[in-house]
């Protein structure tokens, strides 16, 4: 009882909680605007677990970057846009240089930001999320939808399908759903989904379920009329549980349905009982904590009765690991801008931006981070702000997240041609005049 | 046509899962008039502690029976903190604050057991019925019946405590005529705390069963919006119009979501309910079971 204590800071009037305001100039400052309580808090609160946890593991155990201490600061946006904004105005000069940059975990706050991030020289970064074209970095040279975007995720999904088939010319005349969150996420791959099943032959409906997605009872009806031989999840929150639950009750087999990493947590398919058994998703970071950097913040940070997560249980799931991530790529982006303007002093939005355009984690980087196979290597360039972009797949047994496949590389025949093209409408509609690439440093 | 009944059985059967949530509303507007905000924070506050006490290594009746305690201090607390000092303020200031009672209540629930999604498992299989898939080839699950049953029996308990004991005729007359009650010495605040405790129970039995569908989560709390529907068209005061509302309710928007939904784009249910409730508006501004009010002017 009383156990997620912490949580008192946010009822009241105090929305956030500050993790050290006396700032010294020898600090790099990264604001926490994410969310503990609300419906989404299973999310961010695990996600902000990990990463808190994975700056304070490298101050412990490094005493920063090349001596540079990372402070940051909680906000609570209750994954509300007008909350996002505000914690971005209330911590964007925060630190002795501003927030090196800020983790939006919306969707609909990344969009809200890409403006003001631009503006005030802040990098808007959404792993995993986000608007998609923003990976084309001609345009959008301060946000970054690092690792793997929807459209990759999409298209590295029908390559999956198509190697349970027996080969991609065997998604000829198959039938594909996308029940999908009816929201600007849930559609956003509507257009690549519909664009591969030109290219491959297979049929595809779309199918919205109203938020929150607590009631799926005629979507999956509909479903056991079409008979689709894959069904793809796009949901969020409680309707995950629900479409697994609902498609046990019409005897639709779960390891037929393939979520996207937004549906695949150990939230989603907990609820669900033995109706989640089966049930594939889609990822770009693993769950477990047998991997090296887990079991570092585990030395360094729970060993020494500190840590972020008040179940402990917690650590080293698919959420918390996501945090991590999130973690590795913010200090590893501080890390090679300090490598180029300067080691041991705190480094401004720019060059933090400049560090993001210039990112490199090769297998090499990854074992030194005690990352392998825990995330996939990426390069990010100033054409691309992906930088990644392939996607594991993993498989839930009832009680853990299991690996089925290494990682499977996106088509980029089909996302890349289609990013350019509506981030070239972006920039038609703003007025913005895309950066020659070959003329950047 | 099978088909068609399939949707309409299973949009009743969730119809009575709407209407559990509503109750909880009508049972506090009859009693005192307030449009209790508060309720699906209160389904989720009930399904929450359940889980929580069940996480500390508590069997599940005592889980139950310790939520239900819980319930019952909320209830005192809201009359004691919320009620009696707003007492003959209007009813909108009661209403307002109601909402404010709802945030706190989120808050509570959550600093007290955390942000976790919990599964719950009540031991009834969520899968159709064998036989019935056998014979007719229709999908009816075995946890809808069941919920439909429980929510049968509640109403039953609800009518007998109503109509047969003391204390439902006292919450029956201050119902009616909060002064003409008093005037009999009928204590308001009692009452009150006890149709907060009763709505409180209606709560928890209605977050169990959501909470076992769905996994117990913040999203219990959206549960209210699917009430509100239910309640213009039943009648904010009547509980069989909070039953008959819910089936309306349930079998329209899933026959509309299949039906309709297809040549609009779909996601139809969300909002449906609710143009239909309007409509209903127009014609029978009380509902359909609702006390019809003649004012002299």
């Amino acid at each position: 009882m009383l156990r997620n204590f912490r949580l008192s800071a946010l009822l009241g009037a105090a929305a956030f909680a500050v993790a050290g305001t006396a700032y010294s100039q020898n600090e790099q400052f990264i604001p926490m605007n994410g969310y503990w309580v609300g419906p989404y808090a299973a999310g961010g609160s695990g996600i902000f677990g990990g990463f808190i946890d994975y700056l304070n593991m490298v101050n412990a155990r490094d005493g920063g970057i090349n001596g540079v201490k990372l402070t940051y600061e909680k906000c609570e946006t209750e994954y509300n846009n007008a909350r996002g904004v505000e914690c971005y105005e209330r911590t964007k000069k925060r630190g002795p240089t501003g927030a090196s940059l800020v983790h939006p975990l919306s969707t609909g706050i990344t969009y809200s930001l890409i403006d003001k991030g631009t503006t005030d020289h802040v990098p808007i970064v959404s792993i995993g999320y986000g608007r998609t074209d923003a990976s084309d970095g001609r345009v959008f040279p301060w946000v970054f939808p690092l690792i793997t975007n929807y459209w990759s995720q999409n298209t590295a999904k029908i390559k999956f399908i198509g190697m349970k088939e027996g080969g991609m010319d065997k998604l000829k005349g198959k039938k594909i759903v996308n029940i999908y969150h009816d929201s600007a996420y849930g559609k956003e791959t509507i257009p690549v989904l519909d664009a591969q099943a030109k290219k491959y032959g297979f049929e595809v409906t779309h199918i919205p379920v109203a938020h929150p997605g607590n009631e799926q009872q005629a979507q999956w009806l509909q479903i056991r009329q079409i008979k689709p031989d894959w069904v793809i999840l796009r949901g969020w929150g409680v309707m995950n549980p629900t479409a697994l639950k609902a498609a046990a009750k019409i005897g639709y087999p779960r390891n037929h349905i393939v979520g996207v990493w937004w549906s695949g947590a150990e939230e989603d398919v907990i609820p669900a009982g033995d109706a989640a058994k089966g049930y594939i998703a889609a990822a770009f970071n693993v769950s477990g904590n047998n991997y090296p950097v887990i079991k570092e913040i585990e030395k360094f940070v729970y060993a020494k009765g500190k840590g972020e997560m008040e179940d402990k249980s917690r650590v080293g799931s698919i959420y918390y690991n996501r945090g991590v991530v999130f973690g590795i790529i913010s200090t590893e982006a501080i890390r090679t801008a300090q490598e180029h303007y300067g080691k041991g002093k705190p480094m401004t939005g720019d060059e933090i931006r400049w560090g993001l355009e210039h990112l490199s984690i090769d297998d090499r980087k990854l074992k030194q981070l005690g990352a392998t196979g825990f995330m996939q290597a990426l390069k990010v360039s100033c054409m691309d702000h992906e930088g990644g972009g392939s996607v594991k797949f993993l498989q839930w047994d009832g009680a853990k997240w299991n690996t089925i496949t290494d990682w499977i590389a996106s088509d980029q025949s089909i996302v890349r041609p289609m990013i350019e093209e509506s981030a070239a409408k972006y920039a038609k509609e703003k007025g913005i005049t895309p950066r020659d690439c070959s003329k950047e440093g | 046509m099978q088909f068609f009944f399939e949707v309409l059985i299973g949009g009743l059967l969730a119809g009575v899962m709407y209407s559990l949530v509503a109750l909880g509303f009508v049972l506090i507007y009859k009693a005192s008039g307030v449009f209790n905000f508060a309720q699906g924070a209160m389904v989720f506050f009930a399904a929450l502690t359940t889980v929580g006490f069940i996480s500390m290594g508590a069997p599940f009746w005592l889980a139950v029976a310790l939520a239900l305690l819980a319930m019952a201090a909320l209830a005192f607390f809201t009359e004691r903190l919320v009620l009696r000092p707003l007492v003959n303020q209007p009813q909108i200031t009661l209403f307002m604050a109601t909402i404010g009672l709802a945030f706190f209540i989120e808050g509570i629930a959550q600093l007290t057991w955390g942000a976790q999604v919990h599964a719950l498992d009540l031991g009834i299989a969520d899968e159709p019925i064998e036989w019935l898939m056998g014979n007719t080839g229709m999908n009816i699950s075995k946890f809808d019946l069941v919920a439909s049953g429980i929510a049968a029996a509640l109403v039953a308990v609800l009518a007998v405590f109503f109509n047969k004991t003391r204390t439902g005729r006292a919450l029956r007359a201050v119902a009616d005529d909060h002064q003409a009650a008093l005037a009999v010495g009928i204590s308001l605040h009692r009452i009150w705390v006890i149709v907060w405790m009763v709505a409180g129970f209606v709560a928890l039995v209605t977050g169990l069963l959501w909470g076992a569908r769905n996994g117990v989560q913040f999203a219990l709390t959206f549960l209210a919006l699917k009430a509100l529907p239910v309640l213009i068209l039943g009648g904010f005061e009547s509980i069989a119009g909070a039953i008959v509302g819910g089936l309306i309710v349930g079998a329209s928007e899933k026959l509309a979501e299949v039906y309709i939904g297809p040549h609009v784009g779909g996601g139809i249910e969300s909002w449906f309910p609710y143009a239909l409730a309007l409509a209903f508006l127009l014609i029978r501004p009380e509902g359909l079971f609702g006390e019809r009010r003649i004012d002299r002017v």
